[in-house]
């Protein structure tokens, strides 16, 4: 028994390891079986260094065809499952072929590394980067193990952000205008603005501001748009009437956002919305949709 | 509708399970200072107040639970060793709620936690949570969540003196703060008006003034502003208030606010404001009941004046009584619906307010009875009864100010406010006046203001067109004309000069009472003539000479024309009555010819008019008995009038009176004067003509009803004889008396006369008196004694 149990394990175990793992920021990542993990965080042109141990479990040998580490960047559409699109991938070779009969660390770097793009995690898309570190063997199946790690990316505070501003309405009904004091928000960041009623003809009961993903994945026939609500926030209690003007004051931090994601590796984009709704005394629902970019600002996170 | 209030009940019940629930759960949390779950529960449990079923009233008792609730949660706030987070954090921390009545609950609580850290100015914590409310527009909701930052705040303005001061401008702060609050929460507050179906207007009026003490509230907490002088009364905070008022457009609201103005804000600010004040309320709603809100001010003001002299100048420096009366105009012509009632109750609350502060100024009374007059000239008549009595009260104020109805006299105005009541209303008022007259004692002295008087009271003076007469009382008709007859006693002056005017016109204003009213006014005036009369006569020697025009003739003349005017009454009674009293006043004067006249036009009434026999007997003894004691007479106009009236009584009707009225003749010929007429002779033949008529009527009785008649007649005679015999009559005998005795006591014991018990006690106290004349001894005891008895 005890043979065959050691039949199926892999005869080394594997680490792998970041050189200033210990001082390095760590976040959480949920993983597919639904744990959440805290691992490394990296951004982009940063290298990546650290190494790799290899143990083979008590004196056995291990017989190989070479060691390899790969970093790879893969998008990873669930609706077409097991296919993945690396959109990066460097490979280190650690070991010629030979034979492994003790504990050996290989130490390993990815200089200046590119990744343009930032972990995800969506409903239908996943974009992740891993180390992967690879024990080539003849006739049995390579020993492999991953690594992950999270990419974020920073980036500086826009230098053009205009405000929102829009008049909308319904003839004869409800005329109002709203304001957005900026168009891009990083992650942390709260929305100011205000709404003003220039004409109110329907008795409104309440209004709220939606935060709205817009996660689309896929291209041309095989789009796939999935839509969150990620925050309901009532702006407003009762009927307004004319004249009157509502402030908005939104802190985005309680919120789990990304930053806007446009057309990765023409594979998926994911924008956020402003969505505001007035709601009648007859639960109807009255909306304006506004797009609004998000990006992740160094200071803030 | 029937359950309305058991499912409201039920709601209520509900919501205050559900804040008790999380509540527990809250004060779990933070027992156990978890802040996150704090804020949580915190939250569930405010959105109990979302609720929109419950009526102001069931919800105030809903808030009352959760503001408890809030006052353990911002204890914890405030201890951030509990919590561990600074306050500035939790700032932001409890505006990520989702809902947004939760929020702004927590965010006030925090909010004044912050304030009171110090890290961040007041000012700019109250501007971000005023403004921030603004996201509630339910006005149930709203009008408690603003209550509630009001309450919190309370006691964190940045005002003057206030740890929480600013740098600069801080009070300006503080007043901001509060004046937002306040205009957010009255237009709320108006806005319940218009939210609903129409038809439980009612309903709602009666819910939304249970709220109006909630926006007032904010009212009073600026007047509590140590920083609101004066001037930032003047400049910022009353020209902010008033705007709201009057561009709210709502009538219940602006008439609880300016009340609440005037109630709140001191005196003072008020008398330098006025002018704004005032301003704003022809600006008013048309429904405003402006006149109760002014009458208060008033009121007020004129409380403010009487507390203290000091002040008064400050009054008179703002103009302050113009100032009102300018208003008053403008308001009562904006309001062209307002009834007349208002108007008139508005112009009793000037009069109020410039007897109190300018007692001094008849000026402006007159004033504002002149603006009442016009007004009440617009309408063609005035039949609110209500406003009737705000007329009354209108006029009866200066009375009851000044005590003296001479100087109402003065006011021109006076009458024309009158002239506008209806009859029943202004006999009223001229009773008023009288009443005043009399309870005041205050005589009027001069022919002008008799004048206005007369003018004044000539409801009750003459009959007034469309009066209906059958409808008069006739007790209240006695009442009033006897209240005029006294008021002609009140009309006095002590120079015979202006009396003789005052006479005149009091003259010239009752002879046109008509028939009714003569005999009451009539005698007030002769006697008030002959007053005058004798008044001449005590200053006679400087006058006479002086004047022509005021000769006692004169007055005679006067007199006569008055008692002729009771012809048309006709009177006979009462006029003959006051010519005999002239008649005894031409004596006094020593005018013959005048004593005369007055004499004959008596006994050509005593024949002509007078018919009534009871009437005959009590004229022909006032007659005799007037002439008994006139000494002005020469010998032939005496003997004239003697045999006239003795010819008179001769023919009364019945005998018993015939024979009084001759045994009282005789005193005609024995005045007890030192140079009267004393003519023995004649008296006996009266007395003995009496005694046949005695006689007479004593046979008379027997014939009729087979008794004697009355013996008390012989008593009588009795009398006279023991009168005369005493004053030394020469013709009555000792022998006649005794005669006469004896005549009696036969008569009395006659069979066929009655026992008479009163004639018997009268004959025996007339034997008695005789007994202690006797015994007097001397000169009188000697006399008597020849009597036998």
């Amino acid at each position: 028994m005890n043979y065959l149990v050691g039949a199926f394990k892999p005869p080394c175990n594997i680490f792998i390891s970041f050189t200033d793992g210990r001082s390095r920021k760590q976040v959480p990542l949920k993983k597919e079986n639904g744990k959440t993990v805290m691992v490394a965080l990296f951004q982009s042109q940063e290298n990546i260094v650290g190494e790799v141990v290899i143990e083979p479990i008590h004196g056995k040998k291990v017989e190989h065809n070479g060691v390899k580490i790969e970093l790879l960047g893969q998008i990873e559409l669930y609706f077409d499952r097991g296919n993945f699109y690396d959109f990066t991938s460097l490979v280190r070779e650690l070991d010629v072929p030979g034979e492994l009969y003790e504990r050996k660390t290989y130490p390993f770097e990815f200089s200046t590394v590119e990744m343009p793009y930032e972990s995800y995690n969506g409903v239908n898309v996943r974009l992740r980067y891993i180390l992967k570190v690879t024990i080539s063997r003849n006739y049995v199946s390579n020993i492999v193990e991953y690594e992950d790690f999270v990419v974020r990316n920073y980036t500086p505070p826009p230098s053009i952000n205009n405000s929102i501003k829009m008049e909308v309405g319904i003839e004869d009904c409800l005329h109002i205008e709203f304001e957005y004091s900026k168009s891009k928000y990083h992650l942390k960041d709260v929305i100011i603005g205000k709404i003003y009623f220039l004409l109110v003809r329907i008795k409104l009961k309440n209004m709220e501001l939606e935060i709205r993903r817009r996660e689309s994945t896929g291209s041309g026939p095989n789009t796939y748009v999935e839509t969150e609500t990620l925050a309901k926030f009532e702006l407003m209690d009762g009927a307004p009437v004319r004249g009157e003007s509502i402030p908005i004051r939104l802190f985005l931090s309680p919120y789990e956002l990304t930053p806007t994601y446009r057309n990765i590796n023409n594979k998926f984009s994911v924008k956020y919305y402003l969505n505001l709704v007035l709601v009648d005394e007859e639960d109807r629902r009255y909306f304006k949709q506004q797009e609004i970019t998000m990006y992740r600002n160094l200071e803030a996170s | 509708m029937l359950n309305g209030t058991e499912d409201e009940e039920k709601w209520l019940a509900e919501g205050i399970a559900g804040i008790q629930h999380n509540a527990f759960y809250m004060h779990r949390a933070l027992d156990s200072n978890n802040l996150r779950e704090a804020l949580k529960y915190s939250a569930q449990m405010l959105s109990e107040l979302r609720t929109s079923k419950l009526s102001p009233r069931k919800y105030y008792e809903l808030y009352m639970r959760a503001f408890d609730e809030l006052k353990r949660l911002e204890l914890f706030f405030k201890d951030d060793s509990k919590h561990g987070v600074s306050v500035v954090d939790l700032y932001e921390l409890v505006q990520h709620a989702g809902n947004i009545l939760p929020r702004l609950y927590l965010l006030c609580t925090v909010g004044s936690i912050y304030i009171k850290s110090k890290e961040a100015p007041a000012k700019e914590v109250l501007k971000d949570l005023v403004e921030m409310c603004r996201g509630v527009q339910h006005p149930i909701r709203g009008l408690f969540l603003r209550s509630y930052l009001a309450q919190i705040s309370r006691d964190k303005l940045p005002d003057i003196g206030s740890e929480y001061e600013g740098d600069a401008d801080t009070v300006m702060d503080a007043v901001d703060f509060v004046l937002q609050n306040f205009t957010e929460m009255n237009k709320l507050w108006v806005r319940m008006q218009h939210q609903g179906p129409g038809r439980v207007r009612e309903k709602r009026e009666k819910e939304r003034s249970e709220l109006q003490d909630l926006v007032g509230k904010n009212l009073h907490v600026l007047s509590q502003i140590e920083g609101v002088d004066l001037e930032m009364y003047k400049e910022t905070v009353l020209p902010r208030v008033l705007e709201q008022v009057v561009n709210c457009k709502d009538d219940l609201a602006q008439y609880y606010l300016m009340d609440c103005i005037i109630q709140v804000f001191p005196d003072e600010y008020h008398l330098q404001t006025l002018e704004t004040l005032l301003g704003a309320c022809p600006q008013l709603q048309p429904t405003v009941d402006v006149k109760t809100v002014l009458s208060r001010l008033m009121d007020r003001l004129s409380n403010y004046a009487t507390s203290s002299a000091d002040v008064l100048p400050e009054f008179l420096q703002v103009e302050a009584f113009s100032k009102l009366s300018n208003a008053i105009g403008k308001v009562i012509e904006a309001q062209v619906d307002m009834p007349a009632v208002g108007a008139i109750t508005l112009y009793v609350s000037l009069l109020t307010f410039t007897l109190r502060v300018h007692p001094d100024r008849l000026d402006h009374v007159d004033q504002v009875l002149g603006a009442c007059v016009k007004k009440l000239s617009n309408i063609p008549k005035l039949e609110d009864s209500r406003a009737m009595k705000q007329v009354v009260a209108l006029l009866s104020a200066p009375l009851e100010k000044y005590n003296d109805i001479v100087t109402a006299l003065t006011l021109s105005n006076y009458p024309r406010v009158m002239d506008h009541l209806d009859i029943g209303t202004n006999k009223l008022m001229a009773m008023v006046i009288i009443q005043s007259i009399m309870k005041n004692n205050s005589c009027i002295s001069t022919a002008d203001k008799v004048e206005v008087l007369f003018e004044l009271i000539k409801g009750l003076i003459k009959d007034t067109d469309g009066a209906d007469v059958d409808e008069l009382d006739e007790e209240d008709f006695k009442e009033e004309q006897n209240s005029v007859a006294r008021l002609i006693h009140m009309l006095y002056n002590d120079e015979p000069e202006e009396m003789l005017k005052i006479i005149c016109i009091v003259r010239k204003h009752t002879m046109v009472g008509g028939p009714k009213r003569l005999p009451f006014t009539v005698s007030s005036l002769v006697f008030s003539a002959l007053r005058l009369l004798r008044q001449l006569q005590g200053q006679e020697g400087d006058i006479v000479g002086e004047e022509a025009s005021m000769t006692p003739n004169k007055i005679f003349q006067l007199l006569t024309q008055i008692i002729e005017s009771l012809s048309a009454v006709p009177s006979p009674e009462l006029a003959l009555r006051l010519y005999l009293q002239c008649a005894e006043a031409a004596n006094g004067c020593d005018i013959e010819h005048v004593a005369y006249e007055f004499f004959t036009q008596a006994f050509v009434l005593y024949e002509e008019e007078i018919a009534d026999s009871k009437a005959q007997v009590t004229a022909i003894h006032l007659i005799i008995g007037t002439l008994q004691r006139m000494n002005v007479f020469g010998v032939e106009n005496r003997d004239t009038l003697t045999h006239k009236a003795t010819g008179y009584s001769a023919r009364l009707l019945k005998k018993a009176d015939q024979c009084r009225a001759v045994y009282a003749c005789s005193h005609l010929f024995w005045v007890d004067d030192q140079d009267g007429i004393k003519d023995g002779e004649r008296v006996l033949l009266c007395l003995k003509r009496a005694l046949r008529i005695a006689n007479a009527a004593q046979q008379m009785a027997n014939v009729a009803r087979g008794s004697g008649g009355p013996v008390s007649l012989f008593v009588e005679i009795l009398n006279k004889y023991i009168y005369f015999f005493e004053k030394g009559n020469k013709q009555i005998t000792s022998s006649a008396i005794q005669g006469l005795i004896e005549f009696i006591n036969t008569e009395m014991q006659s069979d066929s006369t009655n026992p008479d018990s009163v004639a018997d006690a009268f004959l025996a106290s007339t034997l008695r008196y005789i007994q202690f004349q006797k015994q007097k001894g001397g000169v009188v005891g000697e006399k008597f004694e020849s009597i036998k008895l």
